[in-house]
């Protein structure tokens, strides 16, 4: 693992609010040349830590106003039917984010949907109907934030 | 405002391959470069497409725990919700907070070292959090699916 500075830390928290920001604008808020930023950056995608970008897109604006997440405990297990699971919930396209999990839970899964009715289509017909499904639990989200996580630096 | 095909279409591109720029994502979309910028314009103004924001790998950082917690608060405080939430952003080690209807009130999403860290991070920083009624915890062994895209 590579060692990471305060100046590290605050290029990393200023991409993972805007990761279109250049090198140079970066550079300046934190007194740093063009080229020093760039090596930088490029020092924290080698290192594997910035794994690219991601577009943010609002999905009630697009017309996805229901996000569900379910945790879905599996009626019969093995390691066949794990992968068999995992393939063929991935291939839906409502659902966003699959975790396997430990705890009361096999699996946490993120679905997106257009409406209540549009969600209770995807449950009954692609998701309740999947080979080796037990125990699914529901949970409407409401609200949703993301924080900066773990970044030393200057507070957002 | 609408958002019709060709904004369906251009997100989609953008979505899978967010470094793209302008005048590649209209190629894609075949749309003229102008019009796709535009678009893109108008669908950031109207708060559709926000942005981008960095991916990062919390376990290459070293954060190779991730926990989550789903919480139920004490509803017969008026302000448990709003206490709750406001204590939680100052704890660093949590990367998302979530708000439901349903069985669970908040999720939290928590980042750890190890597990001596997440012991710690949860005796010291969450369960000093304020109007918790029950906590459960799901420790994640595997992301199988992070698209987060949407089926545009």
């Amino acid at each position: 693992m590579i060692e990471l500075d305060d100046i590290d830390h605050a290029l990393l928290r200023a991409l993972s609010r805007d990761a279109t920001q250049s090198a140079g604008a970066l550079g300046k808020l934190h007194g740093l040349s063009q080229p020093a930023t760039w090596r930088r950056i490029r020092r924290l995608q080698d290192a594997g830590i910035l794994k690219g970008r991601r577009a943010i897109l609002d999905a009630e604006k697009l017309g996805f106003g229901v996000t569900v997440f379910l945790g879905i405990k599996l009626a019969t297990k093995g390691r066949v039917s794990l992968e068999d699971f995992e393939r063929a919930i991935s291939a839906i396209p409502e659902v966003q984010t699959v975790e396997h999990v430990l705890g009361l839970y096999d699996y946490r899964v993120r679905v997106v949907a257009r409406d209540l009715a549009d969600f209770e289509r995807v449950l009954r017909r692609r998701i309740m109907t999947m080979p080796g499904i037990g125990d699914v639990e529901a949970n409407v989200l409401l609200s949703e934030e993301r924080r900066p996580g773990p970044l030393r630096g200057v507070a957002s | 405002m609408q958002i019709d095909d060709i904004d369906r279409r251009i997100l989609r591109y953008l979505q899978a391959e967010p470094s793209l720029s302008t005048a590649e994502l209209a190629e894609k979309a075949r749309i003229p470069a102008a019009t796709c910028w535009r678009r893109l314009e108008k669908l950031n103004q109207i708060g559709a497409y926000k942005g981008q924001e960095a991916v990062i790998d919390w376990a290459a950082l070293g954060y190779s725990v991730e926990v989550s917690l789903r919480v139920t608060l004490d509803k017969t405080e008026p302000r448990a919700f709003d206490d709750f939430i406001e204590a939680a952003r100052e704890v660093p080690e949590v990367l998302e907070i979530q708000t439901f209807l349903g069985r669970v009130d908040v999720r939290l999403n928590i980042l750890a070292r190890d597990m001596a860290h997440y012991q710690h991070v949860y005796r010291s920083q969450i369960l000093t959090l304020p109007h918790i009624a029950d906590i459960e915890a799901l420790m994640q062994i595997a992301t199988i699916k992070t698209a987060k895209g949407l089926p545009l």
